[in-house]
Protein backbone atom coordinates (compact mmCIF):
# COMPACT_ATOMS: atom_id res chain seq x y z
CA UNK A 1 0.00 0.00 0.00
CA UNK A 2 2.74 2.12 0.95
CA UNK A 3 4.99 1.36 -2.31
CA UNK A 4 1.25 2.50 -4.69
CA UNK A 5 1.10 5.40 -3.28
CA UNK A 6 4.57 6.28 -3.87
CA UNK A 7 4.31 5.22 -6.94
CA UNK A 8 1.16 7.41 -7.39
CA UNK A 9 2.92 10.98 -5.93
CA UNK A 10 6.32 10.09 -7.38
CA UNK A 11 5.71 12.81 -10.84
CA UNK A 12 4.38 15.31 -8.45
CA UNK A 13 7.85 15.35 -6.72
CA UNK A 14 9.73 14.49 -9.76
CA UNK A 15 8.78 16.69 -11.97
CA UNK A 16 9.95 20.01 -10.23
CA UNK A 17 12.88 18.52 -10.09
CA UNK A 18 13.36 17.47 -13.89
CA UNK A 19 11.85 21.37 -14.29
CA UNK A 20 14.93 22.63 -11.95
CA UNK A 21 17.30 20.87 -13.20
CA UNK A 22 16.84 21.84 -16.70
CA UNK A 23 16.55 25.44 -15.92
CA UNK A 24 20.21 25.16 -13.99
CA UNK A 25 21.93 23.28 -16.54
CA UNK A 26 20.35 25.87 -19.24
CA UNK A 27 21.66 28.78 -16.99
CA UNK A 28 25.25 26.64 -17.24
CA UNK A 29 25.22 26.59 -20.78
CA UNK A 30 24.84 30.36 -21.11
CA UNK A 31 27.24 30.91 -18.93
CA UNK A 32 30.25 28.40 -19.99
CA UNK A 33 29.80 29.17 -23.96
CA UNK A 34 28.46 33.00 -23.54
CA UNK A 35 25.59 32.25 -25.95
CA UNK A 36 24.11 35.63 -27.00
CA UNK A 37 20.66 36.36 -25.66
CA UNK A 38 18.72 36.88 -28.68
CA UNK A 39 19.61 32.89 -29.79
CA UNK A 40 18.90 31.69 -25.98
CA UNK A 41 18.23 33.91 -23.22
CA UNK A 42 18.86 33.15 -19.63
CA UNK A 43 16.19 31.56 -17.92
CA UNK A 44 16.08 34.77 -15.69
CA UNK A 45 15.47 36.79 -18.30
CA UNK A 46 12.93 34.99 -19.86
CA UNK A 47 11.09 34.59 -16.57
CA UNK A 48 11.53 38.98 -16.16
CA UNK A 49 9.54 39.04 -19.44
CA UNK A 50 7.24 36.03 -18.71
CA UNK A 51 6.33 38.15 -15.76
CA UNK A 52 5.63 41.26 -17.75
CA UNK A 53 3.81 39.70 -20.14
CA UNK A 54 1.20 37.70 -17.32
CA UNK A 55 0.68 41.37 -16.48
CA UNK A 56 -0.54 42.80 -19.73
CA UNK A 57 -4.09 42.37 -19.98
CA UNK A 58 -3.69 42.52 -24.15
CA UNK A 59 -1.32 39.12 -23.35
CA UNK A 60 -4.69 37.55 -22.13
CA UNK A 61 -6.77 38.37 -24.79
CA UNK A 62 -4.06 36.69 -27.73
CA UNK A 63 -4.25 33.47 -25.17
CA UNK A 64 -7.88 33.66 -25.06
CA UNK A 65 -8.18 33.76 -29.10
CA UNK A 66 -5.70 30.95 -29.26
CA UNK A 67 -8.19 29.25 -26.89
CA UNK A 68 -11.14 29.24 -28.45
CA UNK A 69 -9.83 29.01 -31.87
CA UNK A 70 -7.81 25.28 -31.09
CA UNK A 71 -11.08 24.82 -28.42
CA UNK A 72 -13.97 25.95 -31.41
CA UNK A 73 -11.55 23.66 -34.03
CA UNK A 74 -11.21 20.84 -31.45
CA UNK A 75 -15.13 20.26 -30.88
CA UNK A 76 -16.16 20.58 -34.94
CA UNK A 77 -13.33 17.90 -34.70
CA UNK A 78 -15.06 15.61 -32.11
CA UNK A 79 -18.29 16.04 -33.29
CA UNK A 80 -17.53 15.61 -36.84
CA UNK A 81 -14.94 12.90 -35.99
CA UNK A 82 -17.02 10.79 -33.96
CA UNK A 83 -19.93 10.73 -36.47
CA UNK A 84 -17.94 10.06 -39.57
CA UNK A 85 -15.68 7.11 -37.30
CA UNK A 86 -18.98 5.77 -36.25
CA UNK A 87 -20.57 5.81 -39.91
CA UNK A 88 -17.16 4.26 -41.34
CA UNK A 89 -16.78 1.81 -38.59
CA UNK A 90 -20.64 0.50 -38.99
CA UNK A 91 -20.55 0.42 -43.15
CA UNK A 92 -17.58 -1.68 -44.32
CA UNK A 93 -18.64 -0.79 -47.65
CA UNK A 94 -18.48 2.93 -47.35
CA UNK A 95 -15.68 2.54 -45.53
CA UNK A 96 -14.36 0.99 -48.69
CA UNK A 97 -15.74 2.93 -51.54
CA UNK A 98 -13.70 6.39 -49.10
CA UNK A 99 -10.48 4.41 -48.14
CA UNK A 100 -8.33 5.69 -50.88
CA UNK A 101 -9.59 9.63 -50.32
CA UNK A 102 -9.32 8.96 -46.51
CA UNK A 103 -5.61 7.76 -46.98
CA UNK A 104 -4.65 10.62 -49.40
CA UNK A 105 -6.30 12.90 -47.12
CA UNK A 106 -3.96 12.07 -43.82
CA UNK A 107 -1.39 11.77 -46.01
CA UNK A 108 -1.68 15.31 -47.22
CA UNK A 109 0.63 17.96 -45.46
CA UNK A 110 -2.82 19.87 -43.89
CA UNK A 111 -0.34 22.60 -42.81
CA UNK A 112 0.16 23.66 -46.45
CA UNK A 113 -3.50 24.47 -46.85
CA UNK A 114 -3.56 27.27 -44.67
CA UNK A 115 -2.54 29.95 -46.89
CA UNK A 116 -5.78 28.59 -48.89
CA UNK A 117 -8.21 28.71 -45.98
CA UNK A 118 -6.75 32.77 -45.50
CA UNK A 119 -7.76 33.59 -49.41
CA UNK A 120 -10.97 31.96 -48.93
CA UNK A 121 -11.96 32.44 -44.90
CA UNK A 122 -9.42 35.89 -44.50
CA UNK A 123 -7.54 36.44 -41.51
CA UNK A 124 -9.89 36.16 -38.66
CA UNK A 125 -10.94 33.23 -36.33
CA UNK A 126 -12.49 31.26 -39.14
CA UNK A 127 -9.31 29.73 -40.87
CA UNK A 128 -7.25 28.72 -37.62
CA UNK A 129 -10.67 26.55 -36.38
CA UNK A 130 -10.66 24.93 -39.84
CA UNK A 131 -7.34 24.30 -39.42
CA UNK A 132 -7.41 23.23 -36.03
CA UNK A 133 -10.61 21.24 -36.47
CA UNK A 134 -8.56 19.97 -39.57
CA UNK A 135 -6.06 18.44 -37.90
CA UNK A 136 -7.67 16.68 -34.79
CA UNK A 137 -10.08 15.60 -37.28
CA UNK A 138 -8.32 12.59 -38.44
CA UNK A 139 -6.70 10.85 -35.29
CA UNK A 140 -10.39 11.18 -33.84
CA UNK A 141 -11.85 9.43 -36.32
CA UNK A 142 -9.59 7.22 -37.23
CA UNK A 143 -9.55 5.71 -33.54
CA UNK A 144 -13.39 6.14 -33.23
CA UNK A 145 -13.93 3.71 -36.42
CA UNK A 146 -11.02 1.18 -35.03
CA UNK A 147 -13.05 1.76 -31.55
CA UNK A 148 -16.43 0.15 -33.54
CA UNK A 149 -14.75 -2.61 -35.00
CA UNK A 150 -12.76 -3.48 -31.89
CA UNK A 151 -16.24 -4.88 -29.92
CA UNK A 152 -15.54 -7.84 -28.87
CA UNK A 153 -17.15 -10.67 -30.48
CA UNK A 154 -17.34 -12.36 -27.18
CA UNK A 155 -19.66 -9.99 -25.30
CA UNK A 156 -21.16 -9.60 -27.91
CA UNK A 157 -22.45 -13.00 -27.83
CA UNK A 158 -23.46 -12.15 -24.71
CA UNK A 159 -25.87 -9.45 -25.60
CA UNK A 160 -27.46 -11.57 -28.35
CA UNK A 161 -27.84 -14.53 -25.50
CA UNK A 162 -30.20 -12.41 -23.83
CA UNK A 163 -31.99 -10.99 -26.65
CA UNK A 164 -30.67 -7.59 -26.29
CA UNK A 165 -32.51 -4.84 -28.63
CA UNK A 166 -30.55 -2.93 -30.61
CA UNK A 167 -30.63 0.09 -28.40
CA UNK A 168 -29.56 -1.81 -25.43
CA UNK A 169 -26.28 -3.39 -27.52
CA UNK A 170 -25.63 0.24 -28.37
CA UNK A 171 -26.13 1.65 -24.37
CA UNK A 172 -24.23 -1.04 -22.59
CA UNK A 173 -22.25 -2.51 -24.96
CA UNK A 174 -20.85 -0.79 -27.99
CA UNK A 175 -20.90 2.94 -26.60
CA UNK A 176 -18.93 2.40 -23.62
CA UNK A 177 -16.22 -0.35 -25.72
CA UNK A 178 -15.76 2.88 -28.12
CA UNK A 179 -15.81 5.58 -25.60
CA UNK A 180 -12.00 4.76 -24.50
CA UNK A 181 -11.19 5.13 -28.55
CA UNK A 182 -12.97 8.62 -27.95
CA UNK A 183 -10.77 9.52 -25.70
CA UNK A 184 -7.51 8.55 -27.23
CA UNK A 185 -8.43 10.27 -30.27
CA UNK A 186 -9.32 13.19 -28.19
CA UNK A 187 -5.92 13.23 -26.68
CA UNK A 188 -4.25 13.10 -29.61
CA UNK A 189 -6.58 15.68 -31.34
CA UNK A 190 -6.90 18.46 -28.83
CA UNK A 191 -2.76 18.70 -29.00
CA UNK A 192 -3.43 18.39 -33.46
CA UNK A 193 -5.59 21.41 -32.57
CA UNK A 194 -3.16 23.52 -30.91
CA UNK A 195 -0.97 22.63 -33.29
CA UNK A 196 -3.14 23.69 -36.19
CA UNK A 197 -4.44 27.42 -34.74
CA UNK A 198 -0.62 28.21 -34.10
CA UNK A 199 0.49 27.25 -37.44
CA UNK A 200 -2.43 29.21 -38.62
CA UNK A 201 -1.69 32.54 -36.21
CA UNK A 202 2.04 32.26 -37.37
CA UNK A 203 1.02 32.67 -41.49
CA UNK A 204 -1.79 35.14 -40.92
CA UNK A 205 -3.71 37.41 -38.83
CA UNK A 206 -3.07 39.81 -35.73
CA UNK A 207 -4.59 38.10 -33.02
CA UNK A 208 -3.35 35.23 -30.63
CA UNK A 209 -0.03 33.75 -29.35
CA UNK A 210 0.99 32.48 -32.39
CA UNK A 211 1.28 35.82 -33.61
CA UNK A 212 2.88 37.22 -30.81
CA UNK A 213 5.27 34.57 -31.40
CA UNK A 214 5.81 36.43 -34.79
CA UNK A 215 6.15 39.68 -33.34
CA UNK A 216 8.46 38.97 -30.66
CA UNK A 217 10.56 37.31 -33.68
CA UNK A 218 10.15 40.82 -35.93
CA UNK A 219 11.43 42.67 -32.76
CA UNK A 220 14.36 40.12 -32.06
CA UNK A 221 13.24 40.45 -28.97
CA UNK A 222 14.64 36.99 -27.60
CA UNK A 223 13.60 36.55 -23.86
CA UNK A 224 10.04 37.40 -24.82
CA UNK A 225 9.56 34.77 -27.58
CA UNK A 226 10.60 32.15 -24.84
CA UNK A 227 8.35 33.65 -22.93
CA UNK A 228 5.46 33.05 -25.32
CA UNK A 229 6.25 29.79 -25.89
CA UNK A 230 6.01 28.88 -22.33
CA UNK A 231 2.71 30.28 -22.59
CA UNK A 232 1.87 28.40 -25.67
CA UNK A 233 3.19 25.30 -23.57
CA UNK A 234 1.34 25.78 -20.45
CA UNK A 235 -2.27 26.06 -22.77
CA UNK A 236 -0.80 23.04 -24.56
CA UNK A 237 -1.01 21.09 -20.89
CA UNK A 238 -3.82 22.47 -19.89
CA UNK A 239 -6.07 21.50 -22.97
CA UNK A 240 -4.65 17.99 -22.65
CA UNK A 241 -5.10 17.34 -18.85
CA UNK A 242 -8.85 18.51 -19.14
CA UNK A 243 -9.16 15.73 -21.67
CA UNK A 244 -7.66 13.80 -19.19
CA UNK A 245 -9.13 14.80 -16.55
CA UNK A 246 -12.67 14.28 -18.28
CA UNK A 247 -11.55 10.68 -19.41
CA UNK A 248 -10.47 9.56 -15.72
CA UNK A 249 -14.24 10.78 -14.97
CA UNK A 250 -15.87 9.14 -17.93
CA UNK A 251 -14.03 5.86 -18.00
CA UNK A 252 -12.64 5.09 -14.37
CA UNK A 253 -12.61 1.40 -15.27
CA UNK A 254 -10.67 1.69 -18.21
CA UNK A 255 -6.67 0.27 -18.18
CA UNK A 256 -5.26 3.23 -18.91
CA UNK A 257 -7.24 5.53 -16.12
CA UNK A 258 -6.10 2.13 -13.90
CA UNK A 259 -2.71 2.33 -14.94
CA UNK A 260 -2.27 6.04 -14.75
CA UNK A 261 -3.25 5.69 -11.01
CA UNK A 262 -0.60 3.31 -10.22
CA UNK A 263 -2.38 0.94 -9.24
CA UNK A 264 -0.75 -1.82 -11.42
CA UNK B 1 -45.60 -33.36 -32.48
CA UNK B 2 -42.86 -35.20 -31.28
CA UNK B 3 -40.45 -38.00 -31.66
CA UNK B 4 -40.32 -39.80 -28.79
CA UNK B 5 -42.22 -42.76 -27.87
CA UNK B 6 -44.44 -40.97 -25.40
CA UNK B 7 -47.00 -38.98 -26.89
CA UNK B 8 -48.34 -36.74 -24.05
CA UNK B 9 -44.18 -35.97 -23.05
CA UNK B 10 -43.46 -32.51 -25.01
CA UNK B 11 -39.21 -32.49 -24.80
CA UNK B 12 -37.77 -28.81 -23.55
CA UNK B 13 -35.44 -29.22 -26.15
CA UNK B 14 -35.01 -31.07 -29.41
CA UNK B 15 -32.16 -31.06 -31.73
CA UNK B 16 -33.04 -33.04 -35.26
CA UNK B 17 -30.83 -33.94 -37.62
CA UNK B 18 -28.97 -30.74 -36.78
CA UNK B 19 -25.36 -30.41 -38.71
CA UNK B 20 -22.86 -27.64 -39.16
CA UNK B 21 -20.17 -27.06 -41.26
CA UNK B 22 -18.04 -24.01 -41.39
CA UNK B 23 -16.89 -22.53 -44.54
CA UNK B 24 -13.46 -20.67 -45.27
CA UNK B 25 -11.10 -19.48 -47.96
CA UNK B 26 -8.92 -22.12 -46.53
CA UNK B 27 -11.79 -25.04 -46.75
CA UNK B 28 -14.49 -25.98 -44.85
CA UNK B 29 -14.51 -27.99 -41.20
CA UNK B 30 -17.27 -30.12 -40.65
CA UNK B 31 -18.30 -29.54 -37.00
CA UNK B 32 -21.20 -31.54 -36.74
CA UNK B 33 -22.68 -34.23 -38.21
CA UNK B 34 -26.49 -35.50 -37.73
CA UNK B 35 -27.08 -34.61 -33.99
CA UNK B 36 -30.53 -36.24 -32.65
CA UNK B 37 -31.24 -35.35 -29.11
CA UNK B 38 -34.15 -34.30 -27.02
CA UNK B 39 -33.88 -33.46 -23.78
CA UNK B 40 -37.06 -33.52 -20.97
CA UNK B 41 -37.60 -30.42 -18.66
CA UNK B 42 -35.40 -30.48 -15.74
CA UNK B 43 -33.14 -32.87 -17.32
CA UNK B 44 -29.40 -32.48 -17.08
CA UNK B 45 -27.25 -33.24 -19.91
CA UNK B 46 -23.70 -32.76 -19.87
CA UNK B 47 -21.87 -33.09 -23.06
CA UNK B 48 -18.03 -34.64 -22.97
CA UNK B 49 -15.41 -35.17 -25.82
CA UNK B 50 -12.31 -34.23 -26.55
CA UNK B 51 -10.87 -30.85 -27.47
CA UNK B 52 -11.99 -29.52 -30.80
CA UNK B 53 -14.94 -32.36 -31.09
CA UNK B 54 -17.55 -29.66 -31.32
CA UNK B 55 -19.07 -29.14 -27.73
CA UNK B 56 -19.14 -25.08 -28.27
CA UNK B 57 -20.49 -25.37 -31.42
CA UNK B 58 -23.28 -27.23 -30.33
CA UNK B 59 -24.05 -25.08 -27.37
CA UNK B 60 -23.83 -22.02 -29.64
CA UNK B 61 -26.24 -23.69 -32.48
CA UNK B 62 -28.50 -24.40 -29.43
CA UNK B 63 -28.55 -21.37 -27.97
CA UNK B 64 -29.36 -19.74 -31.76
CA UNK B 65 -25.90 -17.81 -31.54
CA UNK B 66 -24.98 -19.63 -35.01
CA UNK B 67 -27.50 -21.05 -37.52
CA UNK B 68 -26.82 -24.61 -38.34
CA UNK B 69 -26.11 -25.65 -41.64
CA UNK B 70 -29.09 -28.80 -41.43
CA UNK B 71 -31.44 -30.08 -38.84
CA UNK B 72 -33.55 -28.07 -36.71
CA UNK B 73 -33.60 -26.97 -32.83
CA UNK B 74 -37.42 -27.24 -31.11
CA UNK B 75 -37.84 -25.47 -27.84
CA UNK B 76 -40.44 -26.12 -26.03
CA UNK B 77 -42.00 -27.68 -29.17
CA UNK B 78 -41.54 -23.69 -31.21
CA UNK B 79 -38.69 -23.76 -33.88
CA UNK B 80 -35.87 -21.58 -32.58
CA UNK B 81 -35.56 -20.19 -36.03
CA UNK B 82 -37.86 -18.31 -38.17
CA UNK B 83 -35.99 -17.73 -40.93
CA UNK B 84 -33.06 -16.07 -41.37
CA UNK B 85 -33.47 -14.95 -37.58
CA UNK B 86 -33.75 -16.24 -33.76
CA UNK B 87 -37.56 -16.18 -32.05
CA UNK B 88 -35.99 -14.25 -29.17
CA UNK B 89 -39.14 -15.79 -27.83
CA UNK B 90 -37.95 -18.38 -27.76
CA UNK B 91 -34.46 -17.60 -27.21
CA UNK B 92 -35.14 -15.73 -24.13
CA UNK B 93 -35.11 -19.23 -21.99
CA UNK B 94 -31.76 -19.88 -22.45
CA UNK B 95 -29.34 -18.32 -19.73
CA UNK B 96 -25.69 -19.16 -21.25
CA UNK B 97 -22.87 -19.24 -19.55
CA UNK B 98 -19.76 -19.52 -22.21
CA UNK B 99 -16.15 -20.78 -21.92
CA UNK B 100 -14.50 -17.45 -21.80
CA UNK B 101 -16.47 -15.29 -18.86
CA UNK B 102 -17.02 -12.03 -21.44
CA UNK B 103 -17.66 -10.13 -18.74
CA UNK B 104 -18.12 -6.25 -19.23
CA UNK B 105 -14.56 -4.10 -17.61
CA UNK B 106 -17.03 -1.10 -17.05
CA UNK B 107 -19.63 -2.58 -15.00
CA UNK B 108 -18.64 -3.54 -11.53
CA UNK B 109 -19.76 -7.00 -10.55
CA UNK B 110 -23.36 -6.48 -9.19
CA UNK B 111 -24.11 -4.55 -12.30
CA UNK B 112 -22.44 -7.33 -14.44
CA UNK B 113 -24.64 -9.84 -13.36
CA UNK B 114 -27.45 -7.70 -12.66
CA UNK B 115 -27.12 -7.06 -17.04
CA UNK B 116 -29.69 -9.44 -18.12
CA UNK B 117 -32.13 -7.81 -15.15
CA UNK B 118 -31.12 -4.23 -16.71
CA UNK B 119 -32.04 -5.46 -19.91
CA UNK B 120 -35.61 -6.83 -18.69
CA UNK B 121 -36.55 -3.34 -16.99
CA UNK B 122 -36.40 -4.78 -13.77
CA UNK B 123 -35.92 -1.29 -11.67
CA UNK B 124 -32.31 -0.77 -9.65
CA UNK B 125 -33.03 -1.84 -5.77
CA UNK B 126 -34.63 -5.00 -7.10
CA UNK B 127 -31.80 -5.82 -9.49
CA UNK B 128 -28.97 -5.09 -7.08
CA UNK B 129 -30.65 -7.02 -4.13
CA UNK B 130 -30.90 -9.91 -6.49
CA UNK B 131 -27.15 -9.37 -7.88
CA UNK B 132 -26.19 -9.10 -4.34
CA UNK B 133 -27.29 -12.28 -3.64
CA UNK B 134 -25.96 -14.10 -6.13
CA UNK B 135 -22.65 -12.53 -5.53
CA UNK B 136 -23.28 -14.11 -2.41
CA UNK B 137 -24.22 -17.89 -3.58
CA UNK B 138 -21.31 -18.33 -5.62
CA UNK B 139 -18.56 -17.13 -3.04
CA UNK B 140 -18.41 -13.32 -3.89
CA UNK B 141 -19.88 -12.17 -1.46
CA UNK B 142 -17.15 -8.88 -0.33
CA UNK B 143 -16.72 -8.32 -4.57
CA UNK B 144 -19.97 -6.59 -5.60
CA UNK B 145 -18.54 -3.17 -5.64
CA UNK B 146 -15.36 -4.44 -7.35
CA UNK B 147 -14.14 -4.46 -11.44
CA UNK B 148 -13.59 -7.07 -13.53
CA UNK B 149 -10.24 -6.92 -13.78
CA UNK B 150 -9.61 -6.83 -10.06
CA UNK B 151 -10.93 -10.23 -10.05
CA UNK B 152 -8.92 -13.75 -10.47
CA UNK B 153 -10.06 -16.26 -13.13
CA UNK B 154 -12.09 -18.22 -11.94
CA UNK B 155 -13.73 -15.13 -10.14
CA UNK B 156 -14.88 -13.83 -13.08
CA UNK B 157 -16.10 -17.04 -14.30
CA UNK B 158 -18.10 -17.21 -11.18
CA UNK B 159 -19.44 -13.79 -11.88
CA UNK B 160 -20.62 -15.14 -15.08
CA UNK B 161 -22.53 -17.77 -14.19
CA UNK B 162 -24.31 -15.70 -11.71
CA UNK B 163 -25.07 -13.41 -14.27
CA UNK B 164 -26.90 -16.25 -16.13
CA UNK B 165 -28.94 -17.48 -13.34
CA UNK B 166 -29.91 -13.76 -12.82
CA UNK B 167 -33.10 -13.91 -14.46
CA UNK B 168 -33.71 -17.71 -13.68
CA UNK B 169 -33.83 -18.65 -17.59
CA UNK B 170 -35.65 -22.27 -18.25
CA UNK B 171 -33.12 -23.51 -20.03
CA UNK B 172 -29.46 -23.00 -18.69
CA UNK B 173 -26.65 -23.72 -21.56
CA UNK B 174 -22.57 -23.81 -19.39
CA UNK B 175 -19.74 -23.97 -21.93
CA UNK B 176 -16.95 -25.10 -19.01
CA UNK B 177 -17.91 -23.28 -16.59
CA UNK B 178 -15.68 -24.73 -14.09
CA UNK B 179 -12.85 -25.23 -16.44
CA UNK B 180 -10.79 -22.17 -14.77
CA UNK B 181 -11.27 -23.05 -10.85
CA UNK B 182 -9.63 -25.10 -8.62
CA UNK B 183 -10.54 -28.65 -7.68
CA UNK B 184 -12.39 -27.51 -4.30
CA UNK B 185 -14.33 -24.37 -5.53
CA UNK B 186 -14.95 -26.68 -8.68
CA UNK B 187 -16.81 -29.43 -6.29
CA UNK B 188 -18.18 -26.38 -3.79
CA UNK B 189 -19.99 -25.16 -7.35
CA UNK B 190 -20.83 -29.02 -8.89
CA UNK B 191 -23.22 -29.03 -5.39
CA UNK B 192 -24.38 -25.83 -5.71
CA UNK B 193 -25.25 -26.05 -9.72
CA UNK B 194 -27.20 -29.67 -8.56
CA UNK B 195 -29.01 -27.35 -5.63
CA UNK B 196 -29.61 -24.74 -8.20
CA UNK B 197 -30.55 -26.65 -10.98
CA UNK B 198 -33.37 -28.75 -8.90
CA UNK B 199 -34.65 -25.78 -6.93
CA UNK B 200 -35.44 -23.86 -10.22
CA UNK B 201 -36.16 -26.90 -12.12
CA UNK B 202 -34.25 -25.36 -14.69
CA UNK B 203 -33.20 -27.60 -17.92
CA UNK B 204 -29.39 -27.86 -18.09
CA UNK B 205 -26.75 -28.45 -21.04
CA UNK B 206 -23.55 -28.79 -19.56
CA UNK B 207 -20.09 -28.63 -21.36
CA UNK B 208 -16.74 -30.54 -19.73
CA UNK B 209 -13.77 -31.91 -20.08
CA UNK B 210 -13.99 -33.70 -16.62
CA UNK B 211 -15.90 -37.03 -17.12
CA UNK B 212 -16.44 -37.43 -13.12
CA UNK B 213 -17.99 -33.99 -12.80
CA UNK B 214 -20.08 -34.76 -16.02
CA UNK B 215 -21.56 -38.47 -14.20
CA UNK B 216 -21.64 -36.57 -11.02
CA UNK B 217 -24.23 -33.59 -12.52
CA UNK B 218 -25.84 -35.60 -15.05
CA UNK B 219 -28.92 -37.71 -15.69
CA UNK B 220 -27.53 -38.36 -18.95
CA UNK B 221 -23.63 -38.17 -20.57
CA UNK B 222 -23.83 -37.43 -23.93
CA UNK B 223 -20.14 -38.59 -25.47
CA UNK B 224 -19.09 -36.48 -29.18
CA UNK B 225 -16.60 -37.66 -31.19
CA UNK B 226 -15.02 -35.91 -33.60
CA UNK B 227 -14.56 -34.99 -36.80
CA UNK B 228 -17.14 -34.88 -37.86
CA UNK B 229 -18.68 -34.30 -34.28
CA UNK B 230 -21.36 -36.85 -33.56
CA UNK B 231 -23.06 -38.24 -30.75
CA UNK B 232 -20.90 -41.17 -30.27
CA UNK B 233 -23.19 -42.74 -27.21
CA UNK B 234 -25.81 -41.56 -24.54
CA UNK B 235 -25.09 -42.63 -20.80
CA UNK B 236 -27.71 -42.32 -18.09
CA UNK B 237 -26.79 -42.23 -15.03
CA UNK B 238 -29.24 -43.71 -12.78
CA UNK B 239 -27.80 -42.35 -9.14
CA UNK B 240 -30.57 -40.96 -6.84
CA UNK B 241 -30.53 -36.88 -6.30
CA UNK B 242 -29.56 -34.93 -4.54
CA UNK B 243 -25.86 -36.44 -4.78
CA UNK B 244 -23.11 -35.58 -2.18
CA UNK B 245 -19.49 -35.61 -2.33
CA UNK B 246 -19.54 -39.95 -1.23
CA UNK B 247 -21.71 -40.37 -3.89
CA UNK B 248 -18.51 -39.95 -5.86
CA UNK B 249 -17.29 -43.69 -4.24
CA UNK B 250 -20.47 -45.52 -5.05
CA UNK B 251 -19.42 -49.00 -7.54
CA UNK B 252 -22.19 -47.81 -9.90
CA UNK B 253 -20.95 -43.62 -9.63
CA UNK B 254 -17.45 -45.50 -11.01
CA UNK B 255 -18.28 -47.96 -13.48
CA UNK B 256 -19.95 -45.25 -15.19
CA UNK B 257 -17.05 -43.10 -15.49
CA UNK B 258 -14.57 -46.08 -16.30
CA UNK B 259 -16.81 -47.11 -19.10
CA UNK B 260 -16.51 -43.18 -20.30
CA UNK B 261 -13.35 -43.20 -19.92
CA UNK B 262 -12.47 -46.27 -22.25
CA UNK B 263 -14.90 -44.74 -24.46
CA UNK B 264 -12.92 -41.88 -24.78
CA UNK B 265 -9.53 -43.60 -25.07
CA UNK B 266 -10.84 -45.91 -27.78
CA UNK B 267 -11.15 -42.48 -30.06
CA UNK B 268 -7.05 -42.50 -29.72
N1 LIG C 1 -16.19 -19.86 -36.27
C1 LIG C 1 -15.54 -20.96 -36.74
N2 LIG C 1 -15.06 -20.96 -38.00
C2 LIG C 1 -14.43 -22.06 -38.49
N3 LIG C 1 -14.27 -23.20 -37.82
C3 LIG C 1 -14.74 -23.26 -36.55
C4 LIG C 1 -15.40 -22.14 -35.95
N4 LIG C 1 -15.75 -22.49 -34.70
C5 LIG C 1 -15.33 -23.76 -34.52
N5 LIG C 1 -14.72 -24.23 -35.64
C6 LIG C 1 -14.17 -25.58 -35.81
O1 LIG C 1 -15.14 -26.51 -35.41
C7 LIG C 1 -14.55 -27.57 -34.66
C8 LIG C 1 -15.22 -27.66 -33.30
O2 LIG C 1 -14.90 -26.53 -32.52
P1 LIG C 1 -15.51 -26.31 -31.07
O3 LIG C 1 -15.10 -24.98 -30.61
O4 LIG C 1 -16.96 -26.59 -31.11
O5 LIG C 1 -14.75 -27.44 -30.22
P2 LIG C 1 -14.87 -27.79 -28.67
O6 LIG C 1 -15.32 -29.20 -28.59
O7 LIG C 1 -15.68 -26.79 -27.96
O8 LIG C 1 -13.36 -27.71 -28.21
P3 LIG C 1 -12.78 -27.29 -26.78
O9 LIG C 1 -13.04 -28.44 -25.87
O10 LIG C 1 -11.31 -27.12 -27.04
O11 LIG C 1 -13.44 -26.04 -26.35
C9 LIG C 1 -13.06 -27.26 -34.57
O12 LIG C 1 -12.40 -28.07 -35.52
C10 LIG C 1 -12.95 -25.81 -34.94
O13 LIG C 1 -11.77 -25.59 -35.66
MG1 LIG D 1 -15.25 -25.34 -26.51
Amino acid sequence: MGQDRFVKLLPWFSTPVVIVLLVVAWELFIRAFGVSEFVLPSPGTVLVSLVALVQDPETWHHAAITATEAITGFLAAVVLGVATGVALGKSALLERALRPMIIAAQVVPKVALIPLFVIWFGFGLTSKIIMAAMLAFFPIMLNVLLGVRSVDPGQRDVMRSLTASRWNTFRHLEFKSTLPYVFTGMEVGIVFAIIGTIVGEYLGGSEGLGYLVVVSLNQLDGPQLFAVIVLLASLGLLLYFAINGLKRLVIPWHESVYSQNGVT
Amino acid sequence: MTDTDDPTRTPELELRGIGKEFRSRSGSTHALSDIKLSIDRREFVSVIGRSGCGKTTLLRVIAGLTGPTSGEVVIGGRSLWRGKKVDSEVAGRFGVVFQDANLFPWYTVLDNIALPLTLRGTDRARRHARAAELAELVGLGGFERSYPRELSGGMRQRVAIARALSYQPKVLLMDEPFGALDAMTRERMNLELQRIAQTTEATVVFVTHDITEAVFLSDRVVHLSPRPGRIRQVRGVDIPRPRDRDAQSEPEFQRIVRELRHALDEEG
